[in-house]
């Protein structure tokens, strides 16, 4: 096995070199931590990468630009239609194709969903790894199954939806799935109090949780940290906002804040940041058009995917995704493939700070620490 | 909010006269890697800029040389992107590393370096992100020989009969023209820059 460079020297007869994973059932993966121990305190920590590498780009690059969206699925695989908008609208920014009003509306809904979707299953899985096994977490899921029904009704498949067209989406919502996700939303709220009645407030979260993994807003900035980690450490700063990608200008949310940066702030910007999503979410299904879902223009590269070739050049398509930044950075010469295809995933370069945030504390709290920064394996190693 | 590349390279050809710029479409080329830390210092420090978060660092292989793009963007004033772009030639790929000016880099150039071997100069622990220590290669240069998932191999057909599988003739003799010639499938690449 390979040595692995730690900053501080292991010869003392203190220090314990331990490997976390790759097959710890906390690491959420096959993701691997070798930390240094003096008994129980962390004073080192590299993460490993690369048990579940498949080059993802390389493969994407010898593809039709079509044909590459199922594998976008793969990256992050707990919120399929965000990796899908991601880089749907990479490559309409390179072959300046237009979103038809319809389209848009469904996909900020459909990402939104996800997004709900996303917070709760990592909410679940950060108390799991905390000790409190499974009733959060399935809790939890009960309410994921009905909003994984939706996504089965209208895209045909509960997690790997392949949903987004470049130009526009797949399939279009009918009325009942429009008042399903109603009922889904008018009854989220009750939902989250009985979350939030368990959690909250509850003594052992909190005593586990604040004042664990602190980040600070500069070290967060400069590390490259992004989506609710980032916003824990009170920086605002949400693409939706700052961008306005799709339609996001025309909605009104807020962006909620934490103050100190510990793994409880965390954990409460993703409760209020469902909050702020099911906002988004009634105000789309209040306003949603009736119309095309496809772009006229795009409509026959559906049936003839490799007459697809956007022009020589190249565009960075970003969106914020439930983890971070999501971004793509595709390059055109003129081919039906992309030359060069990139994926910027936030689950790999929100570990940058790990290390921080892990010093100093206690082996337990790192499990935590790493749940609550979300990351899902499937992104980090491509 | 975007920012014209031509006032990021106004304001830098005024404040770092001997630094060598050229926009290329909609990014910035720094034409003499070593300036690269001093442009990102100086986009990074000026309240006009502020770009304080870098975003995304990635290679690219263009056959005759290797680039690196740099995407900065501000949190501060909340603008950007500013792209800015680094080439080298391939038996000299070596760029001094942002990690001292941004620390987002430090995993994303240990993802360049293993996948085009660009080597980021003053990395603090340069490694394979990926791959293991001893793979050769670097996986996604356009030169990297790819197997041909298409064409089997001597050693493939001998698997699949062991198991009761037939294979075609006309797979077996290309197998065999293979091995006579001392060589593997390998997949087609790229004849020549596309861009």
């Amino acid at each position: 096995m390979e040595t692995i460079p730690f900053s501080k020297n292991t010869d003392t007869a203190e220090m314990l070199e331990i490997n976390f994973g790759p097959q710890h059932p906390s690491t959420h993966g096959v993701f691997r931590m070798a930390v240094q121990l003096e008994g129980e305190k962390i004073c080192g920590l590299k993460p490993v990468f690369g048990y579940l590498h498949r080059n993802h780009e390389q493969i994407a690059e010898n593809l039709p630009y079509a044909a590459v969206m199922p594998y976008t699925d793969r990256l992050d695989y707990v919120n399929a239609l965000t990796n899908n908008f991601g880089y749907a609208l990479a490559v309409e920014k390179l072959a300046g194709l237009e979103v038809p009003e319809r389209a848009e509306y469904i996909r900020v809904i459909m990402a939104e969903l996800a997004r709900i979707v996303n917070h709760i299953a990592v909410i679940g899985f950060m108390l799991n790894d905390l000790g409190a096994f499974f009733t959060p977490l399935l809790y939890a899921f009960r309410e994921r199954e009905r909003i994984l029904d939706i996504f089965e009704g209208v895209t045909g498949s509960r997690l790997m939806n392949n949903f987004f067209r470049f130009g526009g989406v797949k399939h279009d919502l009918t009325e009942a799935d429009l008042a399903e996700i109603k009922k889904i939303i008018a009854r989220f709220p009750a939902f989250l109090k009985e979350f939030e009645d368990l959690l909250t407030k509850n003594e052992i979260l909190c005593m586990r949780c604040q004042n664990v993994g602190i980040l600070s807003a500069g070290d967060a900035i400069n590390a490259g940290i992004t989506g609710p980690v980032l916003r824990a450490s009170g920086v605002n700063y949400d693409i939706r906002k700052v961008d306005g990608y799709s339609i996001y200008n025309r909605f009104d949310f807020q962006v909620p804040l934490g103050k100190k940066g510990d793994v409880y702030d965390r954990y409460y910007v993703r409760i209020l940041e469902i909050r702020q999503s099911l906002k988004i979410l009634e105000q789309a299904l209040a306003k949603i058009p009736q119309g095309e879902i496809m772009n006229k223009k795009a409509l026959p590269y559906l049936k003839m995917p490799r007459n697809f070739k956007p022009p020589v050049g190249e565009a960075y398509g970003r969106i914020e995704s439930p983890k971070g930044e999501l971004g793509f950075y595709v390059v055109s010469d003129g081919t039906p493939q992309p030359w060069r295809y990139h994926v910027r995933a936030p689950s790999l370069i929100n570990l940058t700070a790990l290390e921080e945030m892990c010093l100093g504390q206690k082996v337990a709290d790192a499990i935590v620490i790493l749940g609550s920064i979300d990351i899902v394996l499937g992104e980090t190693d491509r | 909010m975007d920012i014209p590349v031509s006032e990021v390279k106004k304001e830098l050809e005024a404040r770092l006269p001997d630094v060598k710029l050229r926009a290329v479409g909609n990014s910035l080329l720094v034409e003499n890697p070593d300036d690269l830390p001093r442009v990102a210092l100086f986009l990074k420090e000026n309240p006009k800029f502020l770009l304080d978060y870098l975003s995304s660092v990635t290679g690219a292989d263009y056959l005759s040389y290797l680039e690196s793009v740099y995407h900065l963007y501000s949190m501060a004033k909340k603008h950007g992107p500013v792209a800015l772009r680094v080439r080298v030639p391939k038996n000299k790929a070596r760029i001094p590393s942002l990690v001292t000016v941004y620390r987002s880099a430090e995993l994303q150039e240990r993802e360049a370096y293993d996948t085009f071997g660009i080597i980021y100069e003053e990395h603090p622990d340069l490694r394979r992100l990926f791959m293991w220590e001893d793979f050769e290669g670097h996986p996604l240069r356009k030169d990297y020989a790819q197997e041909d998932s298409e064409t089997l191999e001597a050693a493939d057909i001998a698997w699949l009969e062991a198991r009761g599988v037939e294979v075609p003739p006309e797979m077996k003799e290309k197998a065999k023209a293979l091995e006579a010639a001392g060589q593997r499938a390998v997949a087609q690449k790229p004849e020549k820059p596309r861009n």
